[in-house]
């Protein structure tokens, strides 16, 4: 196998990035080392950035979230003269195979998602402090800010060059922030996203490309009185926060352990099981037992790992094209740790727990994996773990009693949280999404809350997709198996990808459905990937070699 | 009658699957098995039912003694379920996985294609005793009546084989596919059987005769190509079933023999020589050859339709995938996969018949075809030795390909028995001469009278030259209930 790839990180091996604490506003200072590439054959140069740099700063992102609660703003800027961000590394994406490149902008937009919506979830604000050039993923970095500064120094810019430049789009949310969230009028979107040197100084301003501009002279004081206005803005949660230490994991041959989730990998098969665990341990007693468990607790430490794990197959396992999702445990258990946080959820650390689920439950729903869950006897599906039932793309479920099994008998438990505390990117719930049609059965479904409902009722409510027993369990789960296994994997991805997100479109969904898409199959033209292509010939001084053919 | 309550599967059910410990069939069988009975007592006329009929029931895979003969009622006749014996290490023979080890489980990859080809198979062997349906009431003797029951509990049998496999092997969905074997049924506007040459009635017993030689053969050579399956529990049950499926043929062939040798033997007995000179020939209560050809022509061409398209994607797919091979795949020297073969089919240039090469993977179906009229040529060539035994100057002949055919490139398109294109014109002048007309039908009804007394036969039709089981001439095949 090629390198792994791995997600975990720490400051104190952060190449890319550093962060200045000062109370209630953290900067965040972007300065990549240019010999600090992933992989070789391209240097960082500008602040350009490969996936090592992002997983950098999803970490800090995640830990300012954790470990950082009396943060209040964060100041994104850059530690190099000059330049802001000059975006993705192009010899990177140059280099890089389709799916690498996929599975790259897949996770930075996950990223930049992460950030932007700190402000509503955590009342964590991000603001871009642009001094230099701000092109293409650089300036997608700052539209995913909650606010843009942009010095007048009559040379910095924000840009998108990424049409005239080098033949692919915007890719990380660029073009869509630029009309959904800034609501820059679509013919100078069209303008501003067609020319390569972007716009400066007030116009940037006035297309409301940025939030405002200040002098370069007064750059600095501005951006200093700015983050302490937000902060004084935002009302206080907690003065320190807890510590996401390592987690424990052991990656082998055919399988990943963690404390709560096992991986199975099954290569001949091109599957991977993901087993979630219930609880073991007791349930906090109080939210102040919550903060002294700190990352060991329950959910959060379940949370942890799956991300985790999702990140790791999706980015070194891409042959193994079906997840099987089942959990094992106690789902009274399940249930009461994720009572205690629906208690408190003004409290900050319950909060962050429940808006961190959110965020991973988002990840499995934008998993290019076909997904399948099995409710199996003795599992703990309750609550935020039902909500897997319904993220992935099939459910199976145990019926009666299986010969020589004596777990508990297969149920699932609906908790209220399955209805509004995890929306999905079309910012419906799981179950508004599912019963599209029926509102009234997500009405009915809320008096349900907390009934244990065994398979025939489950099957009744819409809840899973086949009810099977004894006599039919393995060998309907086996060819249901083989056959998925035997697809294409980009038919499967493709018809995963559009049957999950009925419903209406938000700038989450039309980032990874519209713009993903579009850039995704721009990966694959030779206008922009062929030898002659926009991406080779990047730095050599002659412009791609286009077929002019429009498709 | 049996009783339904209480069924022992073990022992009402002659098998050799492990029945009684396979709960999932077993639960499965209990369902479908009152279905099944009803769908037999209605179909077979009642004082039939209450009969003794001196059948064969197979009740074990041994090829020395896998039949015994007794007489039994048909409601309570035993339908087993009997797969060939295992071979031992047994390979997938055909297609991208040959050389492989043959599937014992159904591949996931391939379910579908497998669970259809499974079920059109199991829908024409209940679909063929629902066209016979009324022949018992006009049996030129208690031996044919034998024998229509013997075919009609054997096709039966056929479809539990097909069934089992349904129920064993594809879960829910196969459950619900053996309940539809059941609601379809010949004829029927609501819910018809699949193929279209099974929704006919059997009208008299020379079609049957004609429909068991020509047609069953169709289901025969399907059942060949099926026992070279990768996946081997359908392999072993197509094996086994071919074992009965012989005597269906044997039914069929001397079944018309016995007619050409009557109408051979009355002939000369008043002196006839010239087969053509019907209304004499008929006149004295024996069907005239040219007759018997035409109903040739029709039961054979029907049965050609039924191999579908001459150049078949689904039939290629069905060969790659190693679930149908060819007829006798083991024994054909050649890499089993025809990546780069071609195979002669027959097409239609500027309304020419001109035989071309295709990619043999396509051809498959044309390949099955033709070792059908290989297979079909046997028979007509003993007939024809009848015929000339007896002094006579006829020949009976297989029509040409393209003659009457409603399926494949001939379809729509006007050929006479030996391929020659017509205009419709000519071809309407002349095909009451190549296919049995209404009045051709109307004559050999009048004929259908039943003869219930043991040993005598009907007018139009010899005694076999022995009898089943080696029975005497005499023997009371069936013992009638006279309500």
């Amino acid at each position: 196998m090629a390198k792994i790839i791995d997600f975990q990180t720490d400051p104190s091996e952060y190449r890319h990035w550093r962060v200045d604490y000062n109370g209630d506003v953290a900067n965040l200072i972007m300065d990549v080392d240019e010999n600090g590439g992933l992989f070789d054959g391209y240097q960082l140069k500008l602040n350009s950035y490969d996936l090592g740099v992002d997983i950098e700063l999803a970490d800090i992102v995640q830990r300012m979230r954790f470990e950082h609660p009396e943060v209040k703003v964060v100041v994104m800027q850059s530690g190099k003269d000059k330049v802001f961000c000059a975006g993705a590394n192009i010899r990177m994406l140059g280099g890089a195979e389709h799916a690498h490149k996929v599975n790259f902008c897949k996770f930075t937009n996950e990223t930049r998602n992460t950030f932007e919506a700190a402000e509503k979830d955590s009342g964590q604000k991000y603001v871009a402090a642009v001094k230099g050039a701000c092109a293409g993923g650089g300036y997608e970095l700052a539209l995913a800010c909650n606010h843009i500064i942009l010095t007048d120094d009559s040379n910095s810019a924000v840009a998108l060059p990424e049409v005239p430049l080098l033949a692919v789009l915007p890719g990380t949310g660029g073009l869509t922030r630029v009309t959904d969230k800034r609501k820059v009028r679509r013919d100078l979107a069209d303008v501003f996203c067609a020319m390569e040197e972007g716009v400066r100084g007030k116009r940037a301003q006035d297309w409301n490309l940025v939030d405002e501009v200040v002098p370069n002279s007064k750059f600095d004081a501005t951006v200093a009185e700015r983050a302490k206005e937000f902060a004084a803005a935002t009302p206080s949660k907690a003065a320190k926060g807890i510590t996401l230490n390592a987690l424990k994991r052991d990656i082998a041959e055919d399988a990943v352990h963690y404390s709560l989730v096992e991986v199975a990998l099954d290569r001949a098969g091109r599957k991977v099981t993901i087993t979630l665990n219930g609880p073991d341990g007791d349930v906090p007693a109080s939210v102040d037992d919550l903060v002294a468990q700190g990352d060991q607790s329950y959910l959060l430490r379940l949370a942890r790992e799956l991300d985790d794990a999702i990140l790791h197959l999706r980015n070194n396992e891409k042959d193994l094209g079906l997840w099987v999702i089942r959990t094992q445990g106690d789902a009274e258990a399940v249930l009461a740790h994720e009572a205690l946080l629906l208690a408190n959820k003004d409290h900050w650390l319950a909060n962050e727990i429940l808006q961190y689920w959110k965020r991973v439950l988002k990840r499995v729903d934008v998993t290019s994996r076909s997904l399948v869950a099995l409710v199996e006897h003795g599992s703990c599906f309750a609550g935020v773990l039902a909500e897997l039932l319904w993220a992935v793309d099939r459910t199976y479920m145990m019926e009666d009693e299986f010969e020589g099994d004596n777990r508990p008998m297969a149920q699932i438990t609906l908790s209220e949280a399955n209805f509004g505390t995890y929306p999905m990117g079309n910012d419906l719930t799981r179950l508004e999404t599912r019963f599209l049609g029926a509102p009234e059965q997500v009405t009915d479904l809320k008096s349900h809350i907390g009934e244990q409902i065994e398979a025939e009722r489950a099957e009744d409510l819409g809840l899973v997709t086949y009810i099977l027993d004894d006599i039919d369990w393995d060998d309907e789960i086996r060819i249901f198996m083989e056959e998925r296994a035997s697809f294409s994997p980009d038919a499967m991805t493709g018809m995963e990808a559009n049957l999950r997100f009925a419903g209406p479109e938000t700038m989450e969904t039309r980032i990874f459905g519209r713009l993903t898409a579009w850039q995704n199959w721009i990966f694959q033209r030779p206008n922009a990937v062929g030898p002659d292509g926009a991406l080779q010939r990047y730095g050599t001084g002659v412009r791609g070699d286009y077929n002019m053919q429009r498709v | 009658m049996l009783d339904l309550i209480n069924v022992s599967y073990d022992t009402q059910i002659p098998n050799n699957v492990g029945l009684s410990s396979d709960k999932r069939v077993l639960k499965a069988l209990e369902k479908w098995h009152p279905g099944y009975i009803n769908w037999w007592s209605d179909l077979i006329p009642d004082n039939f039912q209450q009969s003794l009929v001196y059948l064969r029931t197979a009740v074990s895979v041994d090829p020395k003694g896998w039949a015994k003969f007794d007489y039994v009622k048909m409601p309570e006749y035993r339908w087993g379920i009997l797969l060939a014996p295992q071979v031992e290490d047994r390979r997938i023979p055909c297609g991208e996985h040959a050389g492989q080890p043959a599937w014992q489980e159904v591949p996931g990859e391939y379910r579908n294609l497998l669970k259809r080809l499974i079920v059109i198979q199991g829908d024409t062997e209940p679909a063929s005793v629902e066209q016979q349906r009324f022949l018992g009431l006009t049996a030129p003797s208690l031996y044919d009546m034998r024998n229509l029951f013997q075919v009609n509990v054997e096709e039966g049998r056929h479809l539990w084989a097909m069934v089992y496999l349904l129920q064993k092997y594809f879960g829910k969905d196969g459950r619900e596919e053996a309940d539809d074997l059941l609601r379809r049924s010949s004829g029927s506007e609501e819910a018809p059987r699949m193929l279209g040459a099974f929704n006919e009635e059997t009208p008299d017993w020379l079609s049957f005769f004609m429909f068991t030689y020509f047609t069953d053969r169709d289901g025969k050579m399907q059942l060949e190509s099926l026992a070279q399956s990768g996946f081997d529990p359908l392999s072993r049950t197509c094996r086994f079933m071919l074992t009965e499926e012989a005597h269906h043929m044997f039914v069929g062939e001397t079944g018309v023999g016995r007619t050409i040798q009557r109408t051979c033997e009355v002939m000369n007995a008043h002196g006839i020589t010239d087969p053509y000179d019907i209304n004499k020939i008929r006149d004295l209560g024996v069907i005239d050859l040219p007759t018997i050809q035409k109903k040739l022509n029709l039961h054979y061409t029907l049965s050609l339709d039924l191999f579908g398209q001459e150049v078949s994607t689904n039939a290629a797919n069905a060969f790659n995938a190693g679930i149908k091979g060819r007829y006798m795949e083991s024994r054909i020297d050649d890499d089993h996969k025809l990546t780069n073969d071609t195979y002669t089919v027959w097409d239609l240039e500027d309304g020419k018949v001109v035989q071309k090469q295709v990619p043999a993977l396509t051809a498959i179906n044309m390949r099955l075809r033709d070792d059908y009229t290989r297979d079909a040529a046997g028979g007509v060539g003993r007939w024809n030795k009848i015929i000339e035994k007896a002094g006579i100057e006829f020949e009976m002949k297989l029509p040409h390909e393209s003659f009457h055919r409603q399926i494949g490139v001939f379809a729509g398109h006007n050929f006479d028995p030996d391929g020659n294109p017509l205009s419709g014109a000519d071809y309407d002048a002349k095909v009451n001469d190549w296919l049995p007309t209404h009045a051709d039908g109307d004559f050999i009804q009048s004929l259908m009278k039943p003869v219930y007394e043991p040993g005598q036969y009907a007018s139009w039709i010899s005694p076999p030259k022995v009898g089943i089981d080696n029975k005497p001439g005499d023997f009371e095949y069936v013992k009638l209930h006279m309500a």
